[in-house]
C-alpha cells in the first residue's frame, strides 16, 4: 500500500536514506557513552589514573558532539524529505483530480477528495517522517542496547528478556481496549459536532421556532455522551504510564539484586552494575516508541489505501483522437442522435434521457423547460462532455464530442452551471476566467450585457472588488449575473445557461434575455428555465418529461398542442388574462 | 503520551498569546476546582510521584555504591531487604502517579464539559447579529480546537508542567548538595540548553505561524477548487489551477520543512548538550574525586542526575507551548460567553386560553393543544387600557366608558416613546386582576421604521405597513430591496432603529421575545432541516405534535405523498441538512414543519421557489388553507404565489414604492405592472 507512494519521494530519495544512517550514527555514540562513563570509574577513578579519566572524557565529548551533529542534521533532513513527499503527493493527487470526469467526482464526492488531499496526505506524511526517525532510532536503540546490556553481563541481560514480553503484552491488552473505546469517542466526537453544525447553520429555524431549549437539551446530551466516552478511553490511556514505570522499576529492582549478588561475589565489576541500570531505561523506552510507532503505521496504512483510491483511478473521460487542425470551424450546431444516458453507467439504473433525437441549428436560440428531475441538466452536460452518453452520439459541428480534444471542446462552449461558484480574487479576474486574453473593453462589455456592471460598480472598488471564498459578498442573483458575465466573454459558438437566472428577478431577468437577442446574434444558446417568461422569446422550445421530448416548438405552438407545457404556463399565468 | 483526540484538523489553536493571562487563568481555573478536595489529593500525589521518582535513584546509588560497594552486607539476605524497600518506594510512585492523573482526567473532563455546555447554552442567547458576523467554522472551531486544547492542557499539560517544575527544582537542589563544584559544569549546560530552547523555540514559533498561514491558503485552495472542480473544466481552466496550486503547496513545503526543522531539532540538540555536559561532569568529578577526593556514591549520584535532569526541562518547554495555546483557546471562548445575549426586556406573556360558557377566556390547561391564545398584560405604567373612538380623519381619540361607538386602545402616555398614543386592539380584551388578557388576533403594523444592519449602511427607509388580522401582505422586490428584512424586524431577529413595529396594539419590545416567535410560523428562504426522522423534523415545529397531527400538517403541505414514497415514510432519517431530499422536498417539509406549529402569524419567506410551478399549483389548495385565518407575509419571486394578496407592498432600496392589492397595482401601471408583465419595456 505504502509502496505505491514510494515515487513520490522524488528528488528526496537519498535523504530519505541518509537520514535513518544518521540517525544510527546519532544513537551509537549516545549508547557508548555510559560505556565510557563505566571505564572512568572503574578504571579512571579506581587506579587513580588522571590521564586515562581526561582521555576517556575527550572521548566521550566527542561522541557527544557527534551526536548532537547526527540528531540535527537528521532533523534537517527528515522534515525536509517528510515535507517534500507531503508536497509531491498533495500535488500529484490535485493534478490527478483536475483530470476527473464529473462522473469521477461524483463517485468520490467534493468532501471526500478533499479529506483525501488534507488529512490522509498529512497522516501519510506524518508517518513518513516518525519512519524516518523513530522506526529506524527505535529498533536501533533496543538492538544496540540489548547487545551491550548482553555484552556487559549476559546473565542479567536475561532480566530484559523477561520483561520486554510483558511489557509488549501489557501494552498490547491496553491498546486493544482502547481502540475499540476509541472508536466509540470518534463516534461521539463527530455525534456532537454534528449537533453544534447543524445548530448553527439552522439557527435562525432556532430562534424562528424558540427552540433554543430543545437545542440545550440536545447538546447536553451528546455532550454528557462525549465526555463519558472521553473519560473511559481516557482512563485506561494513562494506564500506560505507570505500566512503563512497573516495567522499568521491576527490571531495575531484579538487576540491583541479582546483579549485586554478582558483585558481592566478585563476579560483576561496581560501575557495570551502574551502566547496567541506564541501558535498562533506554531498552524499555525503544520498546514503548516502537510499539506506538507500529500503531500509528497501521493507522496510516488506511489513509495511504485511501489515497491510492484517487491515484489509481483512470479518469473516465480523455481527449479524443482528432487534432486541432482535423476540426471544422466553430459554427454552434449541436445534435443528438437517438441520446441514451444514464449515470451508473453499465449499472442496472434508469435511464436519465432516452431516445433523445434533435438538432440545434448554428445561432439558434433554444430554451428547454420541464419539471425537477425531468433530466434538462443532464441534457446539456452531455455537450461540453461533462458525461458520456450511453447510447447514441451528441455531435458538435458535425463531429461527435468524444473525437474532440476537450480543451478545444470546451472551448467552444461557454456554459452557466446550474450550482456556479465563483472564485476567490477579484471580479475582474473572475470574468475573465472566460477568456484570460480579453481587453478591458471587452470585460466591461461583457458585464454589461449581463446587467452586472450597474452592481460591479457600485461597490467602493468596482471590479477590483475582492470576492471572499464561494463568492459569499455577493448575492445569489449577482452571483448568477457575475457568472454569466463569465461565460458570455468567452464568445463562445455555443452558450448553455442551466437555469441561471433563477435568483435573478423577473425585471433584471428580462434585461438579460434581451441581451442575450442583441449580443449573441450568431451564438447558438441553449436555455434551461423554470419561469415561461424567460423563454418566450426563444426560436424553439423543448418540453422534457421523463427523459423523453414531449414536444419542440415555439411558444406559440406548444401553447396550442401541449399538455404538459399547457399546465407549466397557466401555472404562471393564471391571472393575468383576466 | 499525548493523546489526541484528532477532532476536526487544520489549524490548531496556534501560538498565539493570550492577552489578559491572569484573568484567563483564574477563570479557567474556575472550571477545575468547583470541589478543592480532589484537587489537594492530585497535589499530593504529584508530590510523592516527584518524591519517590528522586528518592528512587538516590536509593539504588546508596545500595549499590554504599552497601555493595562498601561492603555493609554480610548476605543476600541484607540486599534482597534493600531492593524491597527500594520496590516499595517505587510502587508508591505507581499509585501516586496513576490516582493524580485519573482524578485530573475526571476534572478535566467534566470542566471542559461544563465548559461546553456553557459556551452552546450561551450561544443560544445571542443575536442573529452574532451569527452573522462569525463564519460557522470560526463558531465550530471555539468547540472543537478551543475546547479540545483546553481539555488537553488541562488533562496532561497542567500536572505535568508542575510535576516537571518540581523534577526539575528537586534534581537540581540534590546536585547542588552533592557536589556544588560539579554543579558549576551542569549550571554552563542548563545555561546552553535553555538557550537552545529559546532561540529555537521562538523559531519554530515564527515559521509555525508562517506554516499555518500557508496551509491555510493551501486548504482553502483545494476547498475552493475541488467544490468548483465543475466550473474550472467547463472553462478548461485545469492548467491555471495546477499553477496555482503547485505555487501555493511550494510556499507550504518551504515554511513547514522549516517549522518542522526548529521543532524536531530541539531535542536531540538539547538532549546532546546534556550529553556534553555527562561527559565533562564525568571528567571533571573523575578528576575531582582523585584529587580532592570526592566520595565515589557522590560521584555516580551526580552522574545519574545528570542524566536525568534534562527530561523535565525538554517537558516544561514542551507543556508551556500546549498551555499558551490552550490559554489563547480559552480566551477565545471566554470572549464568546462574554458576548451580549439578546435584549429582551418584554413582559408581555402569550397564554393558551380556553372560552367558558360565556365566552369569557380562562388560561388553557398544561400542555392542551389550543387555537386561541391571548396577551397576558401586566399593569406597570408602560402602557395603560382605555377606550377610544375613530374622528373623521380615522385617527383615534380617547374617550370616556360607555361612549358609542367606543373600542378598546391601548394608550402609550409616555412622550419619548416611539409608540407614544393610541392603538387600536381588535379582539376581546378582559380585564383581570393585575393584567389584562387580550385576544392574540395576529393584526401587526410597522410604523415608520428604519433599520441597518451596519450604522453605514441604512437598508429599510420609513416602513410603514399595516397587517390587519387574516390579511395576507405580500413583499416583492428585487434581490436586496429589503423584503427578507422586514419580516426579520418583525420577529425581532434584528433591532429596529427607528419607529415601532405592534403586535396587538403592543409594541413587540414589550413582548417577551420567546412568546412573540411563538406566535409567528416562520418558512424560511433555505429550509433547513436535523438530523432524525421525517417525522422529527415536523414536529419541531411544536414538540407536543403527535404523529396524527405531523402527517396532517404534511398533507397540508402537500409533503405526504413524496413522504409516503420515502424508503421508511416517516421514519426516514434526515441527515446532513436533508442532502438525501430534494431542495423542492425539503421546502415542503418546512411548509409543514410550520403548518404543526399552528401560529396566528405566518411569515412564507420564498417558501416555495424551489417548487416548480406545477407542483406549487397542486399544494396550492393546502396553502390557502394553511393562510386561511391567519395573518400571512409573503415574500416571492414568483409573482403569481402573490398575486391574490390582500395588499401587495413593492420595494425598491428598503422604500416601500407602491402599495395596493394586485388589481390597483395592475391599475397603477406602475413598477409593478412591469415586473408582472415582465416585459423588455423595462429598459
Amino acid at each position: 500500500m505504502l509502496k505505491k507512494l514510494f515515487p513520490y519521494m522524488g528528488g528526496y530519495k537519498h535523504l530519505a536514506l541518509i537520514t535513518p544512517l544518521l540517525m544510527i550514527l546519532e544513537v551509537a555514540c549516545e549508547l557508548a557513552l555510559p560505556r565510557f562513563m563505566a571505564g572512568i570509574v572503574d578504571v579512571g577513578v579506581a587506579q587513580g589514573d588522571l590521564g586515562y579519566i581526561l582521555k576517556m572524557g575527550g572521548v566521550m565529548l566527542a561522541l557527544a558532539v557527534c551526536s548532537m551533529l547526527c540528531g540535527m542534521l537528521g532533523a534537517k533532513f527528515a522534515a525536509m524529505v517528510g515535507q517534500g513527499f507531503g508536497a509531491n503527493l498533495r500535488r500529484g493527487i490535485y493534478n490527478k483530480i483536475q483530470e476527473f470526469s464529473f462522473a469521477d467526482i461524483d463517485r468520490f464526492s467534493s468532501a471526500s477528495l478533499i479529506t483525501r488531499i488534507t488529512n490522509d496526505v498529512n497522516a501519510v506524511q506524518m508517518m513518513v517522517t516518525m519512519a524516518l526517525r523513530m522506526l529506524v532510532r527505535a529498533p536501533v536503540m533496543l538492538a544496540a542496547a540489548l547487545a551491550v546490556a548482553v555484552s556487559i553481563n549476559g546473565e542479567l541481560a536475561v532480566v530484559m528478556l523477561v520483561t520486554i514480553p510483558l511489557l509488549v503484552i501489557a501494552i498490547a491488552v491496553l491498546m486493544t481496549m482502547c481502540n475499540r473505546l476509541f472508536q466509540v469517542l470518534q463516534k461521539r466526537i463527530d455525534a456532537l459536532n454534528g449537533t453544534i453544525q447543524e445548530n448553527l447553520v439552522a439557527i435562525r429555524v432556532v430562534k424562528a421556532f424558540v427552540r433554543e431549549g430543545y437545542e440545550k437539551t440536545k447538546f447536553k446530551v451528546s455532550n454528557d455522551a462525549l465526555t463519558k466516552a472521553a473519560v473511559n478511553v481516557d482512563m485506561r490511556v494513562i494506564a500506560m504510564v505507570p505500566i512503563m514505570m512497573m516495567a522499568m522499576n521491576g527490571a531495575t529492582a531484579a538487576v540491583l539484586y541479582l546483579g549485586g549478588g554478582q558483585v558481592l561475589g566478585g563476579s560483576m565489576l561496581i560501575g557495570d552494575l551502574s551502566s547496567f541500570i541506564t541501558y535498562i531505561f533506554q531498552i524499555l523506552m525503544s520498546v514503548m516508541v516502537l510499539g506506538m510507532s507500529l500503531l500509528q503505521l497501521s493507522r496510516s496504512i488506511a489513509c495511504a489505501r485511501r489515497i491510492n483510491e484517487v491515484l489509481d483511478t483512470q479518469p473516465s473521460i480523455t481527449d479524443g483522437p482528432l487534432s486541432p487542425a482535423d476540426l471544422p470551424q466553430a459554427r454552434g450546431q449541436v445534435e443528438f442522435k437517438n441520446v441514451d444516458f444514464k449515470y451508473d453507467v453499465g449499472g442496472t439504473g434508469e435511464n436519465v434521457l432516452s431516445g433523445i433525437d434533435l438538432t440545434i441549428r448554428p445561432g439558434e436560440f433554444i430554451a428547454v423547460v420541464g419539471g425537477t428531475g425531468t433530466g434538462k441538466s443532464s441534457l446539456v452536460n452531455l455537450i461540453p462532455r461533462f458525461y458520456d452518453v450511453s447510447g447514441g452520439a451528441v455531435l458538435l459541428d458535425g463531429v461527435d464530442v468524444r473525437d474532440y480534444p476537450l480543451e478545444e471542446l470546451r472551448g467552444r462552449i461557454g456554459m452557466v452551471l446550474q450550482n456556479n461558484v465563483l472564485f476567490t480574487g477579484t471580479i475582474r479576474e473572475n470574468l475573465l476566467w472566460g477568456r484570460p486574453d480579453a481587453t478591458e473593453e471587452e470585460m466591461l462589455q461583457a458585464a454589461r450585457d449581463a446587467q452586472a456592471y450597474d452592481f460591479v460598480m457600485a461597490f467602493p472598488d468596482g471590479f477590483d472588488t475582492q470576492l471572499t471564498q464561494g463568492g459569499t459578498n455577493v448575492s445569489g442573483g449577482q452571483k448568477q449575473r457575475l457568472c454569466i458575465a463569465r461565460a458570455m466573454l468567452r464568445h463562445p459558438a455555443v452558450l448553455i445557461l442551466d437555469d441561471s437566472t433563477s435568483a435573478v428577478d423577473t425585471a433584471t431577468d428580462a434585461r438579460i434575455q434581451a441581451s442575450f437577442k442583441r449580443n449573441l446574434a450568431g451564438t447558438t444558446v441553449i436555455l434551461i428555465a423554470q419561469r415561461i417568461s424567460s423563454v418566450l422569446s426563444a426560436d424553439r422550445i423543448l418540453v422534457l418529461d421523463d427523459g423523453k421530448i414531449v414536444d419542440v416548438g415555439a411558444h406559440d405552438e406548444l401553447l396550442a398542442r401541449c399538455g404538459i407545457y399547457q399546465e407549466i404556463y397557466q401555472s404562471q399565468q393564471e391571472g393575468v388574462q383576466e | 503520551m499525548a493523546q489526541q483526540h484528532g477532532r476536526g484538523h487544520g489549524a490548531r489553536g496556534g501560538f498565539q498569546k493570550p492577552k489578559d493571562l491572569g484573568r484567563t487563568v483564574a477563570r479557567l481555573m474556575g472550571y477545575l476546582t468547583q470541589k478543592k478536595w480532589p484537587l489537594l489529593i492530585v497535589l499530593a500525589c504529584l508530590l510523592g510521584s516527584v518524591l519517590t521518582n528522586i528518592a528512587g535513584s538516590s536509593y539504588i546509588n546508596l545500595v549499590i555504591i554504599n552497601n555493595i560497594a562498601g561492603g555493609v552486607y554480610a548476605s543476600p539476605a541484607g540486599l534482597a531487604a534493600d531492593v524491597g524497600k527500594l520496590l516499595a518506594i517505587y510502587a508508591v510512585g505507581w499509585v501516586c502517579t496513576y490516582a493524580q492523573s485519573g482524578i485530573m482526567v475526571q476534572l478535566a473532563q467534566r470542566g471542559t464539559n461544563r465548559l461546553r455546555r456553557e459556551l452552546f447554552d450561551h450561544m443560544q442567547t445571542l443575536p442573529l447579529s452574532y451569527f452573522d458576523r462569525h463564519t460557522h467554522g470560526e463558531l465550530m472551531s471555539r468547540f472543537t480546537n478551543d475546547a479540545d486544547n483546553v481539555q488537553m492542557a488541562l488533562e496532561q499539560s497542567v500536572v505535568s508542567l508542575l510535576s516537571s517544575v518540581l523534577m526539575f527544582t528537586g534534581t537540581v537542589l540534590v546536585m547542588l548538595v552533592v557536589s556544588p563544584l560539579l554543579f558549576l559544569v551542569s549550571a554552563l549546560t542548563l545555561g546552553a540548553t535553555f538557550l537552545v530552547f529559546k532561540v529555537f523555540g521562538g523559531r519554530s514559533r515564527r515559521y509555525y505561524q508562517k506554516q499555518q498561514a500557508d496551509l491555510g491558503a493551501v486548504n482553502g485552495n483545494i476547498q475552493e477548487t475541488i467544490e468548483g472542480l465543475k466550473v474550472i473544466k467547463a472553462f478548461t481552466h485545469e492548467g491555471a489551477a495546477k499553477d496555482l496550486f503547485a505555487t501555493l503547496n511550494e510556499s507550504y513545503r518551504a515554511s513547514a520543512t522549516a517549522a518542522n526543522f526548529y521543532s524536531t531539532a530541539i531535542m536531540p540538540i538539547a538532549m546532546n548538550i546534556m550529553n556534553i555536559g555527562y561527559a565533562l561532569t564525568a571528567a571533571f568529578g573523575g578528576v575531582l574525586s582523585i584529587v580532592m577526593g570526592l566520595p565515589l556514591g557522590s560521584f555516580t549520584l551526580y552522574l545519574n542526575y545528570c542524566r536525568q535532569v534534562g527530561q523535565p526541562m525538554n517537558q516544561i518547554s514542551q507543556q508551556l507551548t500546549t498551555i499558551l495555546s490552550a490559554l489563547a483557546g480559552a480566551e477565545r471562548i471566554f470572549e464568546c460567553m462574554d458576548e451580549k445575549s439578546e435584549v429582551d426586556e418584554g413582559f408581555v406573556t402569550l397564554v393558551p386560553v380556553v372560552r367558558d360558557g360565556q365566552g369569557r377566556m380562562a388560561p388553557a390547561p398544561e400542555g392542551a393543544h389550543v387555537h386561541e391564545w391571548a396577551w397576558k398584560v401586566p399593569d406597570n405604567g408602560r402602557f395603560v387600557l382605555t377606550r377610544a373612538v375613530k374622528d373623521e380623519t380615522d385617527a383615534l381619540t380617547e374617550c370616556p366608558e360607555g361612549t358609542e361607538g367606543a373600542m378598546w386602545a391601548w394608550k402609550y402616555p409616555h412622550e419619548d416613546d416611539p409608540a407614544c398614543g393610541l392603538h387600536r386592539i381588535r379582539g376581546d380584551v378582559q380585564r383581570e386582576a393585575g393584567y389584562v388578557l387580550a385576544q392574540l388576533t395576529g393584526a401587526v403594523r410597522l410604523k415608520n421604521v428604519d433599520f441597518s444592519y451596519v450604522p453605514e449602511k441604512q437598508i429599510l427607509h420609513d416602513v410603514t405597513v399595516f397587517a390587519n388580522p387574516g390579511q395576507k401582505i405580500a413583499f416583492v422586490g428585487s434581490t436586496g430591496a429589503g423584503k427578507t428584512t422586514i419580516t426579520n424586524l418583525v420577529n425581532r431577529f434584528y433591532e429596529i432603529q427607528d419607529g415601532v413595529i405592534t403586535y396587538g396594539g403592543i409594541d413587540v419590545k414589550a413582548i417577551k421575545k420567546d412568546d412573540l416567535r411563538r406566535s409567528l410560523g416562520a418558512v424560511l428562504q433555505d429550509t433547513h432541516l436535523f438530523t432524525g426522522t421525517v417525522m422529527d423534523n415536523i414536529r419541531y415545529g411544536r414538540l407536543e405534535a403527535s404523529d396524527a397531527d405531523c402527517v396532517e400538517a404534511a398533507k397540508i403541505a402537500g409533503a405526504d405523498s413524496f413522504i409516503r414514497r420515502l424508503p421508511q415514510g416517516y421514519q426516514t432519517m434526515v441527515t446532513g441538512d436533508g442532502a438525501n431530499l430534494s431542495q423542492g422536498q425539503r421546502q415542503l417539509l418546512g411548509i409543514a414543519r410550520a403548518a404543526v406549529a399552528d401560529p396566528p402569524v405566518m411569515i412564507l419567506d420564498e417558501a416555495t421557489s424551489s417548487i416548480d410551478t406545477r407542483t406549487e399549483r397542486i399544494i396550492q389548495k393546502g396553502m390557502d388553507a394553511l393562510m386561511e385565518g391567519r395573518t400571512v407575509f409573503v415574500i416571492a419571486h414568483r409573482l403569481s404565489t402573490v398575486r391574490n394578496s390582500n395588499a401587495i407592498m413593492v420595494l425598491e432600496g428598503g422604500r416601500i414604492i407602491e402599495r395596493g392589492d394586485h388589481d390597483d397595482l395592475i391599475a397603477q401601471k406602475g413598477r409593478y405592472y412591469q415586473l408582472y408583465t415582465g416585459g423588455a419595456e423595462l429598459e
